[in-house]
């Protein structure tokens, strides 16, 4: 126990861990108590998914150090590859959990499939490319699965990417429907599942940052030609953080997609990355605790401003600014930091007094 | 130190912001918080609270919501189908009788997590009926919703038929957007029988598309001349509609069909009139506003057809009061027909509930199965139609009617 306290990498991982495990269990017997309203109850899924998605793209962003501007569309994939999935499966896998965890499985493949392909030539560039070629990717993957139309009929599955082109029987149902999305989609997202997709997030990124790839992967964000000098394979490094951050947002979209019983491809636009970009932002690059806790406070956010109607969203912005002139103001960084090793201090002396 | 002030100007603007909502808010609230004021200030408004609303202290009022974007890019629709049916339920309270508790939430026009938890939010505030949403992605989402809570839905104009087809309790208030595509083949079979047709459509619109798609079948039964049926756009390339424009000019199409919103179709005749190009254009409701539109040459809507339900230059005496009544709400602006949907919607419920004997203290679930009862049965006369009635899938049935722009009015087609 010491030891763990002692090392701070340490022990910021386990109040992570804490942190999330301690809210799921009070707003798990909240719920079961009937204590939360919908509008709360309403919230615990998109939470998950967005400290997920938050979490994951603060390893290609903070720790990484490449901007992307496109984690939606990864979410986006995921998404409608997550529904697909749950769909055809629905005969096949009658669990609700089971069929969920293969859609989220399925998802984050497809997304971290598609990473792959797009990082093959980008992640060899200098630059800012990564962000110019994210950026156009997003909008493209928003405009095919716009047009994109799904269905399963007596003959089999149907997939085309206009309705003219879908020889579908008459009245069957479709599963992706163009611009008017998945519809009819069953709802089998659950709160626990966002707890496991945190809980899984967390333990991959945190568990990548501090192994030896980790560090290159640090090593190749803060100097590029250093690293090369000492043998780091930088494109290698770059795509693993790359591929697996993909990989989890297309998770947290499978999620996201099967907690509602619709969803549009125009979700998952240009705004939707931002948003997430701003959650990392906020909480603080390679900050992994501070993009759990700016996800929540940040999503809840508008919404608990509703009794404030139309400015709502103008408040949002005022708070965001605020925000972040208040945490990058150094006086304000000056007194956290020395109220953290106070508290640490004092915990410390507890621990000692009980050890000895 | 300059910091510092400018920190304390913000916090000033914020707490500025929050008294100015406060005072905004509330006249349009309809309870009042008198626990909550000084003792000395209750005794006032209990003692004319009585000669105000004396028929609604036996009865608590009926709580209708509704969720629409009221900001962002669709934010013109939300707002219309606000005040709208704000117009409504000012009118119904101050009858006396039933009272109706109306509050509406921003969604965005978001299709999933925004429109839920605005659904939501009203859910918590004690809704008995939903009068929206106003746009369809949202309707797709929370028709689902209301499904499983059982509570009663009527969307003033979400027009696709996955809203109401799949679930019983939703209805409505619009033409579903197949039906009125087909409807305005039958009307062009009917007035241009001869005509070579081009359409032009968003193909990232469900609106659009199911308009199109709609047409296109009825255009093929009919065996009308669609020589243009590909001139698609999507909403990142709607700026510039000269390619789409082009095309149908060069397959000699002398009708062009439009079914979109008013805004890209006012570039498309601007650009028509400079290449010249002089067929006749054909619009679905979504392009009633067309006359309303900025810095837009009225004149070159001159011989525009359009399929809307609702005129607000009409004489009759129920229009002129709503268009007036609107006006003031909304600084002049002149109610499209979202705005008389959304009036429709209210009148459509109020109806209901008084021949049910519904009121704010039934349940929702139960006000929701004395709704579906209602509305199997009954025939409204509103703003957008006489004798509306509804099928067993919750679609409208009212006669469509098309109008064409003559002299800057529209003008009733024989």
């Amino acid at each position: 126990m010491k030891k763990i306290l002692n090392n701070k990498t340490r022990r910021t991982n386990l109040m992570t861990y804490l942190l999330v495990i301690v809210t799921f269990g009070v707003m798990q017997s909240l719920s079961s108590a009937g204590m939360l309203g919908s509008s709360m109850k309403g919230f615990l899924v998109p939470i998950c998914v967005y400290v997920s998605l938050a979490v994951s793209l603060n390893l290609l962003v903070g720790i990484c150090g490449e901007l992307s501007l496109g984690h939606a569309g990864f979410m986006g994939i995921g998404a409608f590859t997550g529904i697909l999935v749950a769909a055809l499966l629905k005969e096949k896998i009658p669990t609700d959990a089971l069929r969920l965890l293969c859609a989220m499985g399925c998802g984050g493949l497809m997304a971290g499939v598609v990473g792959f392909l797009i990082g093959i030539p980008v992640l060899r560039l200098r630059g800012d490319y990564l962000a110019i070629v994210t950026l156009a990717f997003g909008e493209i993957m928003k405009n095919i699965i716009g047009n994109l139309y799904a269905g399963v009929d007596s003959e089999g599955f149907h997939m085309a990417i206009s309705t003219s082109k879908m020889k579908m029987e008459a009245g069957a149902k479709y599963i992706i429907n163009g611009p008017l999305g998945a519809t009819g989609v069953q709802k089998i997202a659950t709160f626990s599942m966002g707890f496991v997709l945190v809980m899984f997030t967390l333990f991959v990124v945190l568990n990548l940052v501090n192994s030896k790839e980790g560090r290159a992967i640090k090593a190749v964000r803060d100097n590029r030609i250093a690293a090369e000098s000492v043998g780091i394979n930088v494109t290698v490094f770059r795509m693993k953080a790359f591929v697996v951050s993909a990989f989890l947002a297309g998770m947290a979209g499978a999620l996201f997609g099967l907690n509602y019983s619709s969803v549009t491809a125009t979700k998952f636009n240009f705004n939707t990355s931002i948003n997430i970009l701003v959650f990392v932002v906020l909480g603080g690059m390679g900050n992994i605790l501070g993009s759990v806790i700016s996800a929540t406070v940040l999503y809840v956010l508008p919404e608990a401003m509703r009794s404030l109607q139309d400015y709502r969203m103008i408040l949002y912005a005022v708070v965001l600014i605020l925000v972040m002139l208040f945490t990058w103001s150094p006086k304000v960084k000056e007194v956290t930091s020395v109220m953290s090793d106070k508290l640490v201090r004092i915990f410390r002396k507890k621990e000692v007094g009980t050890n000895e | 130190m300059k910091k510092f002030v400018a920190m304390l100007m913000v916090l000033a603007m914020v707490a500025a912001m929050f008294a100015g909502c406060g005072n905004a808010e509330k006249p349009a609230a309809t309870e009042a918080p008198a626990a909550s004021d000084a003792p000395a200030a209750t005794e006032a408004p209990a003692a004319d609270a009585p000669a105000a609303d004396a028929p609604a202290a036996d009865a608590p009022a009926l709580k209708i919501g509704l969720t629409g974007p009221m900001t962002g890019p669709a934010a013109a629709y939300g707002l219309a189908v606000r005040a709208g049916m704000e117009v409504a339920v000012e009118e119904i309270n101050a009858k006396g009788g039933l009272q109706i508790e109306f509050k509406s939430e921003d969604d965005e026009a978001d299709g999933s997590d925004k429109a839920v938890s605005a659904y939501n939010s009203l859910k918590d505030w004690g809704m008995q009926m939903f009068a929206g949403a106003v746009t369809t992605g949202s309707s797709l989402a929370i028709a689902a919703e209301t499904n499983a809570d059982g509570i009663f839905m009527l969307t003033p104009s979400a027009s696709a038929v996955d809203v109401a087809a799949p679930y019983d309790n939703v209805y409505q208030m619009c033409f579903t957007d197949p039906n009125q595509g087909a409807s305005a083949a039958e009307l062009m079979a009917a007035k241009w029988p001869e005509a070579t047709i081009g359409v032009i459509y968003d193909s990232s619109d469900a609106y659009s598309t199911g308009i199109a798609d709609g047409f296109l079948a009825k255009a093929a039964e009919l065996s009308l001349n669609v020589a243009v049926s590909d001139a698609a756009f999507t909403a990142d390339t709607k700026a510039d509609l000269s390619t789409q424009v082009t095309k149908c000019k060069d397959a000699g199409c002398d009708l062009v069909f439009l079914p979109f919103y008013y805004t890209e179709a006012s570039q498309v005749l601007t650009y028509a009139n400079t290449i010249g190009y002089k067929p006749t254009f054909f619009g679905c409701d979504g392009m009633d506003g067309i006359l309303t539109v900025e810095g837009f040459d009225t004149a070159l809507a001159e011989g525009l057809v359009l399929m809307t339900p609702f005129d607000a230059n009409a004489s009759d005496e129920a229009t002129a009061s709503f268009v007036a009544k609107f006006k003031e709400k909304m600084d002049g602006l002149v109610p499209n027909q979202f705005a008389a949907d959304g009036y429709d919607v209210i009148y459509a419920m109020y109806n209901a509930c008084v021949a049910a004997g519904v009121d704010g203290s039934t349940a929702p679930a139960d006000v929701c199965a004395a709704m579906q009862e209602q509305f199997a049965a009954m025939s409204v006369d509103g703003l957008t139609g006489k004798g509306m009635t509804w099928d067993e899938v919750g679609a409208i049935s009212k006669a469509p009617a098309a109008v064409t722009i003559s002299d800057g009015v529209y003008v009733p087609m024989g």
